[in-house]
């Protein structure tokens, strides 16, 4: 989209036209010496005065005509010979060489330069020492650096009443800014004297933000527009969305309509690449979709309802906390991860509603608070909930591919590192920062890291993968860089990350196929007694001949409680 | 005299010795183991060359001077040790 900004200014701000003409001369002022004031002076006797008896001189600068110059070297056929020595002649030229051989000078001259060429010689005949060593191997070597990060800046909240800082985003071209949605995510926790504001930092400046958002409500989370750097789109708490535009200043310059917005807060808002670039969708737990189009905010372009039975059914909604949609992959596939602990992935362009839910993954026991794909292999994605991250395979519906071990604090976000498949980052409620290598370690994360004493909510990597921005609690953006090892990529990295996926995928495909083939015997089994049930049932008799045995049953059981008693009479009537 | 034709003769039998040539300062060959037309050809253009490194060498400090100049080409090398009279040129082949 051709964004465009119009600079306004009316036209009687303008000023009056000018409007020249011509005039004759005018004559001002016309003032006459008046000898009256001479008496006002005195002369002054003797006046010094410097003057200066030198040659005069002038100087003056004249571009002469260009002197070409040129350098040659003359190419010394024979020649040095003295006058009396004619070079054709070999007789002279002999007698020549041999006076001077015959001179002392020469001979110990030639001595002494002979000993230091000799010397030479030697050296050169000894070794080589213009000999390339090495030259075959490779001029890049491999660090093998303790992999760690380092804190780099810190962004404080500035309010007194610190919210928890939800959602971070960089700055799309050369990422020295920092936007930070800031809200309060506990149920009615927000006091009157919280500050809504949101702040867009620049990198440098950790003092003072750079730019202050202003919403009608908390921001729960924020997004650069990646092919217009000067817009932001923000979800709030009371659902509704807005976008700013940097230029025009820190109020939104729309927001949704209350009646049309979700009803729940806003916890994920995602730029779709459109021809436009003005079309985004937005998530939130009301189990709702929506895709807006930010020129046109009173109303969403399309919904989609979360129902798990495909109805519509809003009740019976998931409720939404992650998005997540890759458009180099396929821009028409998204996927959510819901409160519930499901993943749905689905499809935009289905033609029904219904079809517009594909499938489900299941695994996690609480909210899915991460959920991205792997940028280099669209397949598996990565999901942070409860006190795991899991990695998934698209095709494997019933488990995860990969997971981690249960932490003992909630994890509460994780993102892939955009330049190395096999790193991903995680942050927990007990203010940890883990990075994981799972092709380096698979148990443990291969960098854990204390960042600060309060929970930490939110992550994000930079896109070149040396920064990393996570939020806290209290507000605090920390900034950190991590060491080069982990953001280069190595060699075979995408060989050995191909492999271990595929590795992974395979083995939960042959569980999934021995699950159901367990689950099919198991349902042959039970059908097959359940034949035999009713063989049986065959052979018993009719209703009525049914009626008769128990009659018959009946009498024989009444006989025999008679006879019974008769006999215990007898016996008493005995004793007695 | 001897010790001279000595030296020169050690000189050549050192490995990889291709030509030696004694130029004089106004670059006219006194002795020479090459054939004349190559000779006259060296000669010429290594006194212009040490004639320029020479001065190379005074002109960033005065204090200097040139004591050896080594020239290594893809082929061989040449050595030139350079004095106020006379030059001694010798052609190698270095050892690979």
């Amino acid at each position: 989209m051709e964004i465009v900004h119009v600079y306004t200014k009316k036209r009687n701000e303008f000023g009056r036209q000018c409007n020249f003409s011509d005039r004759p001369a005018e004559l001002h002022v016309d003032i006459l010496p008046d000898p009256s004031l001479a008496s006002n002076f005195i002369e002054r006797d003797p006046c010094d005065i410097p003057i200066q008896c030198t040659q005069e001189m002038s100087e003056h600068e004249v571009n002469t005509e260009r002197f070409e110059s040129d350098t040659r070297g003359i190419n010394h056929v024979e020649g040095g010979w003295p006058k009396d020595v004619n070079p054709q002649e070999m007789e002279q030229t002999i007698r020549f060489r041999k006076k001077v051989e015959k001179d002392e000078h020469y001979f110990s001259t030639i001595m002494q330069l002979g000993s230091n060429m000799e010397h030479c010689i030697k050296q050169n005949n000894a070794i080589n020492i213009y000999q390339e060593y090495f030259e075959e191997e490779e001029v890049v070597e491999e660090s093998e650096e303790q992999p760690s990060a380092k804190t780099i800046n810190v962004f404080r909240d500035p309010n007194e009443i610190k919210r928890t800082a939800t959602c971070l985003s960089w700055h799309p071209d050369g990422s020295c800014k920092l936007a930070v949605a800031y809200s309060s995510l506990g149920f009615q926790n927000i006091s009157p004297d919280m500050s809504y504001d949101s702040y867009i930092w620049d990198i440098e400046n950790p003092n003072k933000p750079e730019m202050t958002l202003k919403p009608v409500s908390l921001l729960v989370c924020l997004e650069y527009n990646p092919k217009d750097s000067h817009i932001l789109v923000g979800g709030s708490y009371n659902g509704q969305i807005a976008y700013w535009d940097t230029r025009k200043g820190s109020q939104p310059v729309e927001m949704s309509t209350i009646e049309h917005s979700h009803r729940d807060p806003v916890y994920k808002v995602i730029w779709l690449q459109s021809k436009t670039g003005t079309d985004t969708f937005s998530a939130s737990t009301d189990g709702q979709v929506l895709w807006w189009d930010i020129r046109k905010m009173s109303e969403p372009t399309e919904r989609l309802v979360l129902d798990p039975n495909k109805k519509g059914n809003l009740d019976n909604a998931l409720g939404a906390i992650s998005l997540e949609l890759d458009y180099h992959f396929v821009p028409t596939k998204f996927m959510v991860g819901t409160e519930q602990g499901l993943v749905v992935s689905c499809n935009r362009k289905a033609k029904t509603p219904a079809e517009k839910i594909v499938c489900t993954y299941s695994g996690h026991h609480g909210p899915i608070y991460a959920l991205q794909r792997n940028p280099f292999f669209p397949k598996n994605f990565l999901t942070v909930a409860d006190w795991t991250a899991r990695i998934w395979s698209e095709d494997i519906k019933e488990s995860s591919i990969m997971w981690t071990k249960y932490h003992m604090a909630y994890l509460s976000d994780g993102c892939w590192s955009p330049v190395r498949p096999s790193v991903f980052f995680t942050v927990k409620m007990d203010g940890t920062l883990d990075v994981w290598d799972f092709l380096f370690k698979q148990n443990d994360p291969t960098l854990s890291l204390k960042v600060c004493d309060e929970a930490l909510y939110s992550l994000r990597v930079q896109d070149n993968g040396r920064f990393l921005a996570c939020g806290s609690q209290l507000g605090t953006a920390t900034l950190l860089e991590i060491s080069p090892g982990l953001c280069t990529l190595q060699r075979n990295e995408k060989a050995l990350a191909t492999a271990m996926f595929e590795r992974e995928t395979k083995r939960e495909k042959i569980l999934e196929a021995r699950h159901r083939e367990m689950r099919l015997k198991e349902r042959s089994r039970s059908e097959q007694s359940k034949d035999e049930d009713t063989k049986e049932g065959d052979g018993e008799e009719s209703v009525e001949e049914l009626a008769t045995r128990t009659e018959a049953e009946f009498y024989e059981i009444v006989e025999a409680e008679l006879k019974k008693r008769a006999k215990e009479q007898e016996k008493k009537v005995r004793r007695d | 005299m001897a010790e001279v034709e000595e030296t020169l003769k050690r000189i050549q039998g050192q490995k990889g010795v291709q030509g030696i040539i004694i130029v004089n300062a106004e670059g006219i060959p006194i002795k020479t183991t090459l054939d004349n037309s190559s000779t006259v050809q060296y000669a010429g253009l290594i006194h212009q060359l040490v004639m320029k490194a020479r001065t190379t060498v005074r002109d960033i400090d005065p204090q200097n001077d040139l004591t050896f100049l080594r020239v290594r080409s893809k082929k061989n090398e040449i050595m030139i040790a350079p004095d106020k009279d006379y030059f001694l040129i010798v052609i190698q082949n270095p050892s690979d």
